[in-house]
Protein backbone atom coordinates (compact mmCIF):
# COMPACT_ATOMS: atom_id res chain seq x y z
CA UNK A 1 0.00 0.00 0.00
CA UNK A 2 1.36 3.30 -1.16
CA UNK A 3 0.73 7.11 0.10
CA UNK A 4 -1.29 6.94 -3.61
CA UNK A 5 -3.82 4.13 -3.20
CA UNK A 6 -4.35 5.89 0.49
CA UNK A 7 -5.09 9.10 -1.57
CA UNK A 8 -6.64 7.25 -4.23
CA UNK A 9 -9.25 5.69 -1.83
CA UNK A 10 -9.32 9.08 -0.24
CA UNK A 11 -11.13 10.46 -3.60
CA UNK A 12 -13.00 7.45 -3.94
CA UNK A 13 -14.96 8.24 -0.61
CA UNK A 14 -15.45 12.15 -2.45
CA UNK A 15 -17.92 10.26 -4.48
CA UNK A 16 -19.49 8.06 -1.75
CA UNK A 17 -23.55 8.77 -2.33
CA UNK A 18 -23.06 10.84 -5.35
CA UNK A 19 -25.65 7.89 -7.32
CA UNK A 20 -25.78 8.13 -10.76
CA UNK A 21 -23.85 11.54 -11.45
CA UNK A 22 -20.83 12.48 -13.65
CA UNK A 23 -17.61 11.94 -11.74
CA UNK A 24 -15.02 14.68 -13.18
CA UNK A 25 -11.93 14.17 -11.00
CA UNK A 26 -8.89 15.91 -12.97
CA UNK A 27 -5.96 14.91 -12.25
CA UNK A 28 -4.14 11.73 -12.28
CA UNK A 29 -5.08 10.06 -9.00
CA UNK A 30 -8.41 11.50 -8.81
CA UNK A 31 -9.52 10.10 -12.20
CA UNK A 32 -7.66 6.48 -10.14
CA UNK A 33 -9.78 7.21 -7.41
CA UNK A 34 -13.09 7.78 -9.29
CA UNK A 35 -12.30 4.76 -11.40
CA UNK A 36 -12.24 3.06 -7.74
CA UNK A 37 -15.59 4.70 -6.47
CA UNK A 38 -17.21 3.43 -9.75
CA UNK A 39 -15.68 -0.10 -9.40
CA UNK A 40 -16.58 -1.19 -6.13
CA UNK A 41 -19.72 1.06 -3.72
CA UNK A 42 -20.80 3.71 -6.40
CA UNK A 43 -21.52 2.07 -9.49
CA UNK A 44 -24.06 4.30 -11.77
CA UNK A 45 -21.48 7.10 -11.70
CA UNK A 46 -20.61 8.53 -15.32
CA UNK A 47 -17.11 9.00 -16.32
CA UNK A 48 -15.11 10.87 -19.39
CA UNK A 49 -12.13 9.56 -21.19
CA UNK A 50 -10.91 12.92 -20.86
CA UNK A 51 -11.56 13.87 -24.45
CA UNK A 52 -14.79 13.92 -25.99
CA UNK A 53 -16.84 11.35 -24.46
CA UNK A 54 -18.27 9.23 -21.28
CA UNK A 55 -17.01 5.59 -21.13
CA UNK A 56 -17.74 2.37 -19.76
CA UNK A 57 -14.32 1.12 -18.64
CA UNK A 58 -13.30 0.72 -15.46
CA UNK A 59 -9.48 1.35 -16.85
CA UNK A 60 -8.53 4.90 -16.12
CA UNK A 61 -5.75 6.07 -18.93
CA UNK A 62 -5.28 3.33 -21.17
CA UNK A 63 -7.92 0.74 -23.33
CA UNK A 64 -6.18 -1.84 -25.05
CA UNK A 65 -9.86 -3.21 -25.35
CA UNK A 66 -11.17 -0.15 -26.97
CA UNK A 67 -13.27 1.99 -25.52
CA UNK A 68 -16.97 1.09 -24.91
CA UNK A 69 -18.38 4.83 -24.98
CA UNK A 70 -21.84 5.74 -22.76
CA UNK A 71 -22.33 9.38 -24.38
CA UNK A 72 -20.62 11.78 -26.96
CA UNK A 73 -19.64 14.36 -24.71
CA UNK A 74 -17.85 17.13 -26.88
CA UNK A 75 -16.62 20.14 -24.56
CA UNK A 76 -19.46 22.35 -25.67
CA UNK A 77 -21.81 18.90 -24.29
CA UNK A 78 -20.11 19.34 -20.65
CA UNK A 79 -21.71 22.63 -19.79
CA UNK A 80 -25.20 20.88 -20.35
CA UNK A 81 -23.80 18.58 -17.54
CA UNK A 82 -22.50 21.17 -15.48
CA UNK A 83 -25.40 24.00 -15.19
CA UNK A 84 -28.21 20.87 -14.60
CA UNK A 85 -26.28 20.33 -11.49
CA UNK A 86 -25.62 16.41 -12.23
CA UNK A 87 -21.81 16.34 -11.68
CA UNK A 88 -19.19 16.50 -9.39
CA UNK A 89 -15.64 17.98 -10.36
CA UNK A 90 -12.42 17.53 -8.54
CA UNK A 91 -10.37 20.07 -9.49
CA UNK A 92 -6.82 21.23 -8.77
CA UNK A 93 -5.58 24.58 -7.12
CA UNK A 94 -2.69 26.47 -7.06
CA UNK A 95 -4.29 28.53 -4.29
CA UNK A 96 -7.25 27.26 -1.54
CA UNK A 97 -8.01 29.22 1.30
CA UNK A 98 -9.75 28.30 4.55
CA UNK A 99 -13.22 28.45 2.85
CA UNK A 100 -12.44 26.54 -0.03
CA UNK A 101 -12.20 29.54 -2.28
CA UNK A 102 -9.66 28.60 -5.67
CA UNK A 103 -7.29 30.18 -7.19
CA UNK A 104 -5.79 29.16 -10.77
CA UNK A 105 -5.77 32.15 -12.70
CA UNK A 106 -2.90 34.48 -11.61
CA UNK A 107 -0.30 34.79 -8.51
CA UNK A 108 0.29 38.25 -7.28
CA UNK A 109 -2.02 41.48 -8.62
CA UNK A 110 -4.59 40.26 -11.18
CA UNK A 111 -3.88 43.21 -13.78
CA UNK A 112 -0.04 42.91 -13.81
CA UNK A 113 0.48 39.23 -12.23
CA UNK A 114 3.51 38.30 -11.20
CA UNK A 115 2.77 34.76 -12.74
CA UNK A 116 0.10 34.39 -15.29
CA UNK A 117 -1.58 30.47 -14.38
CA UNK A 118 -4.00 29.17 -16.68
CA UNK A 119 -7.00 31.32 -16.46
CA UNK A 120 -10.47 31.52 -14.48
CA UNK A 121 -11.20 28.02 -16.86
CA UNK A 122 -14.19 26.36 -15.90
CA UNK A 123 -14.32 27.16 -11.91
CA UNK A 124 -16.62 29.74 -11.26
CA UNK A 125 -19.11 28.21 -13.43
CA UNK A 126 -18.37 25.07 -11.65
CA UNK A 127 -18.24 25.94 -8.17
CA UNK A 128 -22.09 27.45 -8.33
CA UNK A 129 -23.28 24.60 -10.35
CA UNK A 130 -22.21 21.39 -9.20
CA UNK A 131 -20.72 19.67 -6.35
CA UNK A 132 -16.60 20.77 -5.97
CA UNK A 133 -13.97 18.87 -4.43
CA UNK A 134 -9.99 19.84 -4.71
CA UNK A 135 -7.53 17.65 -5.29
CA UNK A 136 -3.69 18.82 -3.72
CA UNK A 137 -0.90 16.78 -4.77
CA UNK A 138 1.69 18.70 -2.50
CA UNK A 139 0.15 20.44 0.35
CA UNK A 140 2.00 23.33 1.46
CA UNK A 141 1.23 26.57 2.84
CA UNK A 142 1.27 28.56 -0.56
CA UNK A 143 -1.36 26.00 -1.47
CA UNK A 144 -3.30 25.95 1.44
CA UNK A 145 -3.15 29.83 2.11
CA UNK A 146 -4.80 32.60 4.21
CA UNK A 147 -6.05 34.40 1.27
CA UNK A 148 -5.89 33.54 -2.47
CA UNK A 149 -5.01 36.36 -4.74
CA UNK A 150 -7.99 35.50 -7.48
CA UNK A 151 -10.98 34.03 -6.27
CA UNK A 152 -11.97 31.46 -9.19
CA UNK A 153 -13.73 28.63 -7.83
CA UNK A 154 -16.28 29.88 -4.94
CA UNK A 155 -15.73 29.38 -1.52
CA UNK A 156 -18.36 28.93 1.25
CA UNK A 157 -18.05 32.72 2.41
CA UNK A 158 -18.20 34.57 -0.93
CA UNK A 159 -21.13 32.00 -1.31
CA UNK A 160 -22.80 32.93 1.54
CA UNK A 161 -23.21 36.67 1.07
CA UNK A 162 -24.56 35.33 -2.25
CA UNK A 163 -27.95 33.87 -0.91
CA UNK A 164 -30.26 31.58 -2.98
CA UNK A 165 -28.06 32.26 -5.79
CA UNK A 166 -25.98 29.96 -4.67
CA UNK A 167 -28.06 27.41 -4.40
CA UNK A 168 -26.42 24.83 -5.57
CA UNK A 169 -22.78 25.44 -4.47
CA UNK A 170 -21.32 22.56 -2.37
CA UNK A 171 -17.67 22.50 -1.41
CA UNK A 172 -17.68 18.45 -0.43
CA UNK A 173 -14.16 18.13 0.39
CA UNK A 174 -9.71 18.89 -0.59
CA UNK A 175 -8.03 15.99 -0.52
CA UNK A 176 -4.02 16.51 -0.71
CA UNK A 177 -0.87 14.12 -0.25
CA UNK A 178 -0.88 14.59 3.99
CA UNK A 179 -4.66 14.30 4.72
CA UNK A 180 -8.54 14.68 3.94
CA UNK A 181 -9.88 17.82 4.93
CA UNK A 182 -14.16 19.26 4.82
CA UNK A 183 -16.12 22.28 5.41
CA UNK A 184 -18.26 20.47 7.75
CA UNK A 185 -18.12 22.96 10.52
CA UNK A 186 -20.54 25.39 12.02
CA UNK A 187 -18.88 28.12 9.78
CA UNK A 188 -18.10 26.64 6.88
CA UNK A 189 -13.70 26.71 8.03
CA UNK A 190 -11.87 24.10 6.58
CA UNK A 191 -11.26 20.64 8.95
CA UNK A 192 -8.95 18.48 9.31
CA UNK A 193 -11.71 14.80 8.54
CA UNK A 194 -8.36 12.55 8.60
CA UNK A 195 -4.88 12.19 8.10
CA UNK A 196 -3.45 9.83 6.17
CA UNK A 197 -1.32 7.22 7.99
CA UNK A 198 1.54 7.98 9.33
CA UNK A 199 0.81 11.76 9.06
CA UNK A 200 0.08 13.30 12.63
CA UNK A 201 -2.49 16.60 12.69
CA UNK A 202 0.33 18.67 14.01
CA UNK A 203 1.92 17.73 10.42
CA UNK A 204 -0.92 18.94 8.43
CA UNK A 205 -1.27 22.28 10.23
CA UNK A 206 2.46 22.80 9.78
CA UNK A 207 1.80 22.76 6.12
CA UNK A 208 -0.94 24.93 5.86
CA UNK A 209 -1.21 28.70 5.85
CA UNK A 210 -4.15 29.57 8.12
CA UNK A 211 -5.47 27.89 11.26
CA UNK A 212 -7.37 24.37 10.59
CA UNK A 213 -10.27 23.40 12.52
CA UNK A 214 -8.70 19.98 14.36
CA UNK A 215 -10.98 17.72 16.14
CA UNK A 216 -10.00 15.95 19.48
CA UNK A 217 -10.20 13.07 17.77
CA UNK A 218 -9.44 13.00 14.03
CA UNK A 219 -9.14 9.48 12.53
CA UNK A 220 -6.89 8.35 9.86
CA UNK A 221 -7.96 7.98 6.51
CA UNK A 222 -8.86 4.75 5.59
CA UNK A 223 -6.79 2.21 3.79
CA UNK A 224 -7.33 0.60 0.92
CA UNK A 225 -9.32 -2.77 1.14
CA UNK A 226 -7.36 -5.83 -0.58
CA UNK A 227 -10.08 -5.60 -3.51
CA UNK A 228 -9.15 -2.21 -3.94
CA UNK A 229 -5.88 -2.49 -4.50
CA UNK A 230 -5.89 -5.17 -6.67
CA UNK A 231 -8.68 -2.77 -8.88
CA UNK A 232 -5.82 0.14 -8.37
CA UNK A 233 -3.02 -1.98 -9.28
CA UNK A 234 -4.35 -4.70 -12.19
CA UNK A 235 -6.86 -3.02 -13.81
CA UNK A 236 -7.42 0.79 -13.04
CA UNK A 237 -4.03 1.97 -12.96
CA UNK A 238 -1.56 -1.15 -14.18
CA UNK A 239 1.48 1.35 -14.77
CA UNK A 240 1.58 3.01 -11.81
CA UNK A 241 1.01 6.60 -12.88
CA UNK A 242 -0.48 7.48 -9.66
CA UNK A 243 2.92 7.06 -8.46
CA UNK A 244 4.56 10.13 -10.56
CA UNK A 245 1.59 12.43 -8.45
CA UNK A 246 1.93 11.51 -4.92
CA UNK A 247 6.04 9.22 -5.26
CA UNK A 248 6.67 7.20 -1.98
CA UNK B 1 -8.14 31.59 -51.91
CA UNK B 2 -4.17 31.45 -49.89
CA UNK B 3 -3.61 32.39 -46.43
CA UNK B 4 -2.46 35.53 -47.21
CA UNK B 5 -5.50 36.33 -48.63
CA UNK B 6 -8.02 35.50 -45.95
CA UNK B 7 -5.45 38.12 -44.06
CA UNK B 8 -5.60 40.40 -46.57
CA UNK B 9 -9.00 40.94 -45.96
CA UNK B 10 -8.38 41.78 -41.76
CA UNK B 11 -7.81 45.00 -40.39
CA UNK B 12 -6.07 46.70 -37.77
CA UNK B 13 -7.91 47.20 -34.79
CA UNK B 14 -10.63 44.02 -35.24
CA UNK B 15 -12.24 41.59 -33.05
CA UNK B 16 -11.34 38.01 -34.53
CA UNK B 17 -12.29 34.71 -33.10
CA UNK B 18 -9.47 31.86 -33.36
CA UNK B 19 -11.59 28.18 -33.81
CA UNK B 20 -9.76 25.07 -32.42
CA UNK B 21 -9.30 24.73 -28.49
CA UNK B 22 -6.23 24.89 -26.58
CA UNK B 23 -3.29 22.69 -28.66
CA UNK B 24 -6.15 21.31 -30.94
CA UNK B 25 -7.20 21.76 -34.31
CA UNK B 26 -6.03 25.56 -34.62
CA UNK B 27 -5.95 27.61 -37.97
CA UNK B 28 -1.92 27.77 -37.76
CA UNK B 29 -1.34 28.82 -41.06
CA UNK B 30 -3.91 31.45 -41.40
CA UNK B 31 -2.69 32.39 -37.72
CA UNK B 32 0.94 32.34 -39.35
CA UNK B 33 -0.30 34.79 -42.07
CA UNK B 34 -1.22 37.26 -39.84
CA UNK B 35 1.66 37.25 -38.58
CA UNK B 36 3.76 37.87 -41.57
CA UNK B 37 1.03 40.79 -41.90
CA UNK B 38 1.21 44.41 -40.70
CA UNK B 39 -2.12 43.44 -38.99
CA UNK B 40 -2.32 44.72 -35.89
CA UNK B 41 -4.06 45.73 -32.25
CA UNK B 42 -6.30 42.78 -32.46
CA UNK B 43 -9.02 41.70 -29.70
CA UNK B 44 -8.59 37.69 -29.78
CA UNK B 45 -11.31 35.73 -28.33
CA UNK B 46 -10.22 32.16 -28.41
CA UNK B 47 -10.01 28.88 -26.42
CA UNK B 48 -6.27 29.80 -26.42
CA UNK B 49 -3.20 27.71 -27.39
CA UNK B 50 -0.13 28.93 -29.16
CA UNK B 51 -2.84 30.41 -31.47
CA UNK B 52 -2.69 33.49 -29.42
CA UNK B 53 0.77 32.74 -27.70
CA UNK B 54 2.23 33.38 -31.13
CA UNK B 55 -0.08 36.68 -31.81
CA UNK B 56 1.53 38.49 -28.78
CA UNK B 57 4.45 37.64 -29.26
CA UNK B 58 4.46 39.22 -32.50
CA UNK B 59 2.93 42.07 -30.69
CA UNK B 60 -0.13 41.92 -32.41
CA UNK B 61 -2.73 41.38 -29.79
CA UNK B 62 -4.28 44.29 -27.98
CA UNK B 63 -6.88 42.75 -25.81
CA UNK B 64 -7.57 38.77 -25.31
CA UNK B 65 -10.72 37.58 -24.09
CA UNK B 66 -10.56 34.03 -23.36
CA UNK B 67 -11.08 31.33 -20.31
CA UNK B 68 -7.67 30.11 -20.47
CA UNK B 69 -4.50 29.67 -22.41
CA UNK B 70 -2.86 26.67 -22.06
CA UNK B 71 -0.88 24.57 -24.93
CA UNK B 72 -1.97 21.60 -23.11
CA UNK B 73 -5.06 21.02 -20.90
CA UNK B 74 -4.39 19.32 -17.40
CA UNK B 75 -5.35 15.41 -17.54
CA UNK B 76 -3.61 12.13 -17.31
CA UNK B 77 -5.21 11.03 -20.44
CA UNK B 78 -3.53 13.28 -22.32
CA UNK B 79 -0.28 12.04 -24.42
CA UNK B 80 1.09 15.61 -22.87
CA UNK B 81 1.54 17.01 -19.69
CA UNK B 82 -0.13 20.24 -18.99
CA UNK B 83 1.96 23.10 -20.18
CA UNK B 84 1.33 27.07 -19.94
CA UNK B 85 1.36 29.12 -22.70
CA UNK B 86 4.79 30.88 -22.32
CA UNK B 87 4.46 33.54 -24.61
CA UNK B 88 0.78 34.40 -23.09
CA UNK B 89 2.37 34.67 -20.04
CA UNK B 90 4.89 36.80 -20.47
CA UNK B 91 2.77 39.28 -22.37
CA UNK B 92 0.24 39.45 -19.32
CA UNK B 93 3.03 39.49 -16.82
CA UNK B 94 4.85 42.39 -18.55
CA UNK B 95 1.02 44.12 -18.82
CA UNK B 96 1.51 44.35 -22.46
CA UNK B 97 -2.27 43.81 -23.24
CA UNK B 98 -5.57 44.13 -22.32
CA UNK B 99 -7.48 41.35 -20.61
CA UNK B 100 -11.32 40.28 -20.66
CA UNK B 101 -11.61 37.21 -18.68
CA UNK B 102 -14.25 34.61 -18.62
CA UNK B 103 -15.19 31.24 -17.50
CA UNK B 104 -15.34 28.80 -20.61
CA UNK B 105 -18.88 28.61 -20.03
CA UNK B 106 -19.31 32.10 -21.00
CA UNK B 107 -17.59 32.18 -23.79
CA UNK B 108 -19.66 29.74 -25.06
CA UNK B 109 -22.59 32.10 -24.15
CA UNK B 110 -21.30 34.70 -25.50
CA UNK B 111 -20.50 33.48 -29.16
CA UNK B 112 -24.08 32.05 -29.39
CA UNK B 113 -25.58 35.40 -27.90
CA UNK B 114 -24.11 37.14 -30.98
CA UNK B 115 -24.60 34.57 -33.54
CA UNK B 116 -28.46 34.79 -32.27
CA UNK B 117 -28.42 38.56 -32.44
CA UNK B 118 -29.28 38.63 -28.71
CA UNK B 119 -27.25 41.36 -26.64
CA UNK B 120 -26.76 38.81 -23.73
CA UNK B 121 -27.88 35.58 -22.39
CA UNK B 122 -28.32 34.65 -18.43
CA UNK B 123 -26.17 32.54 -16.77
CA UNK B 124 -25.44 31.80 -13.21
CA UNK B 125 -21.66 31.55 -13.88
CA UNK B 126 -19.38 34.28 -12.70
CA UNK B 127 -21.46 34.73 -9.45
CA UNK B 128 -19.32 35.10 -6.56
CA UNK B 129 -16.01 34.77 -8.17
CA UNK B 130 -13.55 37.64 -8.48
CA UNK B 131 -14.72 37.42 -12.60
CA UNK B 132 -16.94 40.67 -11.55
CA UNK B 133 -13.61 42.50 -10.49
CA UNK B 134 -11.54 41.43 -13.32
CA UNK B 135 -13.80 41.99 -15.80
CA UNK B 136 -15.92 45.32 -16.29
CA UNK B 137 -17.85 44.60 -19.40
CA UNK B 138 -19.38 41.83 -16.76
CA UNK B 139 -23.04 42.91 -15.39
CA UNK B 140 -25.81 41.56 -13.94
CA UNK B 141 -29.53 41.33 -14.50
CA UNK B 142 -32.74 40.60 -12.22
CA UNK B 143 -34.83 37.83 -13.62
CA UNK B 144 -38.19 39.78 -14.48
CA UNK B 145 -39.81 36.39 -13.37
CA UNK B 146 -41.30 35.45 -9.60
CA UNK B 147 -38.35 34.18 -8.25
CA UNK B 148 -36.70 37.64 -9.52
CA UNK B 149 -32.66 35.95 -9.05
CA UNK B 150 -29.90 38.32 -9.89
CA UNK B 151 -28.04 36.68 -13.12
CA UNK B 152 -24.63 37.34 -14.87
CA UNK B 153 -25.44 39.19 -18.55
CA UNK B 154 -22.63 37.57 -20.31
CA UNK B 155 -22.61 39.63 -23.45
CA UNK B 156 -22.55 39.07 -27.21
CA UNK B 157 -19.04 38.33 -27.91
CA UNK B 158 -19.60 39.86 -31.68
CA UNK B 159 -16.50 39.02 -34.20
CA UNK B 160 -15.61 40.87 -36.92
CA UNK B 161 -14.04 38.22 -38.35
CA UNK B 162 -13.40 34.10 -37.27
CA UNK B 163 -10.43 31.92 -38.19
CA UNK B 164 -11.07 27.91 -38.38
CA UNK B 165 -9.64 24.98 -39.46
CA UNK B 166 -11.52 22.19 -40.70
CA UNK B 167 -10.14 18.44 -41.61
CA UNK B 168 -12.28 18.71 -44.89
CA UNK B 169 -14.33 21.02 -46.57
CA UNK B 170 -16.02 21.95 -50.22
CA UNK B 171 -15.00 24.87 -52.25
CA UNK B 172 -18.51 26.31 -50.90
CA UNK B 173 -17.57 26.62 -46.78
CA UNK B 174 -19.27 23.22 -46.34
CA UNK B 175 -17.18 21.69 -43.94
CA UNK B 176 -16.77 18.72 -41.70
CA UNK B 177 -14.29 17.53 -38.79
CA UNK B 178 -13.06 14.37 -38.65
CA UNK B 179 -11.92 13.99 -34.66
CA UNK B 180 -14.18 13.69 -31.66
CA UNK B 181 -14.97 17.16 -31.19
CA UNK B 182 -16.24 20.13 -33.13
CA UNK B 183 -15.23 22.63 -30.50
CA UNK B 184 -16.79 25.87 -30.75
CA UNK B 185 -15.94 26.23 -34.72
CA UNK B 186 -18.87 26.97 -36.08
CA UNK B 187 -20.23 28.97 -32.90
CA UNK B 188 -17.52 31.40 -34.35
CA UNK B 189 -18.28 31.59 -37.38
CA UNK B 190 -21.97 31.82 -36.80
CA UNK B 191 -21.01 34.95 -34.35
CA UNK B 192 -18.47 36.43 -36.81
CA UNK B 193 -19.68 39.02 -39.97
CA UNK B 194 -16.79 37.45 -41.76
CA UNK B 195 -15.41 33.76 -41.69
CA UNK B 196 -12.64 32.44 -43.22
CA UNK B 197 -12.24 28.14 -43.31
CA UNK B 198 -8.92 26.21 -43.66
CA UNK B 199 -8.71 22.91 -44.50
CA UNK B 200 -6.69 19.76 -45.00
CA UNK B 201 -8.52 19.00 -48.22
CA UNK B 202 -11.02 20.22 -50.69
CA UNK B 203 -13.28 18.02 -51.86
CA UNK B 204 -16.53 17.29 -53.76
CA UNK B 205 -19.41 18.40 -52.11
CA UNK B 206 -20.43 14.64 -53.07
CA UNK B 207 -18.05 13.35 -51.38
CA UNK B 208 -18.19 15.28 -47.76
CA UNK B 209 -19.60 12.33 -45.82
CA UNK B 210 -17.24 9.52 -47.46
CA UNK B 211 -15.08 9.47 -44.09
CA UNK B 212 -17.81 10.14 -41.60
CA UNK B 213 -21.49 11.27 -41.06
CA UNK B 214 -23.96 13.54 -41.21
CA UNK B 215 -23.51 14.00 -38.08
CA UNK B 216 -20.06 15.83 -38.66
CA UNK B 217 -21.46 18.03 -41.00
CA UNK B 218 -21.72 21.29 -38.88
CA UNK B 219 -20.57 23.76 -41.06
CA UNK B 220 -22.75 26.56 -42.79
CA UNK B 221 -21.53 27.82 -45.92
CA UNK B 222 -23.39 31.34 -45.23
CA UNK B 223 -20.89 31.74 -42.16
CA UNK B 224 -18.12 31.09 -44.40
CA UNK B 225 -16.22 33.46 -47.14
CA UNK B 226 -13.30 32.56 -47.76
CA UNK B 227 -11.94 28.29 -48.00
CA UNK B 228 -8.17 27.87 -47.98
CA UNK B 229 -6.58 24.52 -48.50
CA UNK B 230 -4.17 24.29 -46.42
CA UNK B 231 -2.77 20.87 -46.00
CA UNK B 232 -0.94 20.54 -42.65
CA UNK B 233 -2.60 23.62 -41.68
CA UNK B 234 -2.92 23.06 -37.97
CA UNK B 235 0.52 22.68 -37.57
CA UNK B 236 1.97 23.12 -34.38
CA UNK B 237 -1.09 21.66 -33.00
CA UNK B 238 -3.25 18.63 -33.23
CA UNK B 239 -5.47 17.72 -36.63
CA UNK B 240 -6.86 14.18 -35.56
CA UNK B 241 -7.24 12.07 -37.07
CA UNK B 242 -5.17 13.58 -39.80
CA UNK B 243 -2.23 14.31 -37.44
CA UNK B 244 -0.96 14.78 -34.20
CA UNK B 245 0.56 17.44 -32.68
CA UNK B 246 4.25 17.62 -33.82
CA UNK B 247 6.34 17.33 -30.84
CA UNK B 248 9.71 18.05 -31.94
CA UNK B 249 8.07 21.44 -33.93
CA UNK B 250 5.97 22.03 -30.30
CA UNK B 251 9.12 21.66 -28.05
CA UNK B 252 10.86 24.47 -30.52
CA UNK B 253 7.98 26.79 -30.34
CA UNK B 254 7.77 26.10 -25.89
CA UNK B 255 11.82 27.02 -26.24
CA UNK B 256 10.92 30.04 -28.18
CA UNK B 257 9.86 32.04 -25.42
CA UNK B 258 13.31 31.77 -23.81
CA UNK B 259 15.16 34.10 -25.35
CA UNK B 260 14.96 36.84 -27.79
CA UNK B 261 17.41 34.95 -29.78
CA UNK B 262 15.08 31.99 -29.55
CA UNK B 263 12.45 33.83 -30.88
CA UNK B 264 14.47 35.40 -33.80
CA UNK B 265 15.24 31.80 -34.59
CA UNK B 266 11.61 30.52 -34.40
CA UNK B 267 10.45 33.31 -35.97
CA UNK B 268 12.82 33.20 -39.35
CA UNK B 269 12.51 29.20 -39.24
CA UNK B 270 8.79 28.46 -38.67
CA UNK B 271 7.29 31.93 -39.40
CA UNK B 272 8.96 33.56 -42.38
CA UNK B 273 11.17 29.95 -43.14
CA UNK B 274 7.64 28.33 -45.44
Amino acid sequence: MTRADVCAVAVAECFRGDGEILANPIGTIPMCGGRLARATFEPDLLMTDGEAALIANDEAFEWPGGKVYELWNPYRAMFDIVWSGKRHVMMGATQVDQYGNQNIAAIGDYAKPKTQLLGYRGAPGNTVNNTTSYWVPSHTPQVLCAKVDTVCGVGYDRAAALGAAAKYHEIRRVVTNLAVLDFETPDHRMRIRSVHPGVTPAEVQEATGFELVVPDDVPPTREPTDEELRLLHEVIDPKGLRLKEVPE
Amino acid sequence: MTPADVVGRLRSGMTIGIGGWGSRRKPMHLVRALLRSDVKDLTVVTFGGPDIGLLCAAGKVKRAVYAFVADDVAGPTNKHSPVLEPHFRKARQAGMIEDEPYDEGMVLLGLQAAAWRVPFLPTRVGLGSDLLRDNPRLKTVRSPYDDAEELVAMPALHLDAALVHLNRADAKGNAVYLGPDPYFDDLMLAAADRGYLSCERIVDTGDLLKETSIHALRINRSNVHGVVEAPGGAELTSCEPDYERDEALHGQYMASAKSDEAWQEFWSTWVEGK
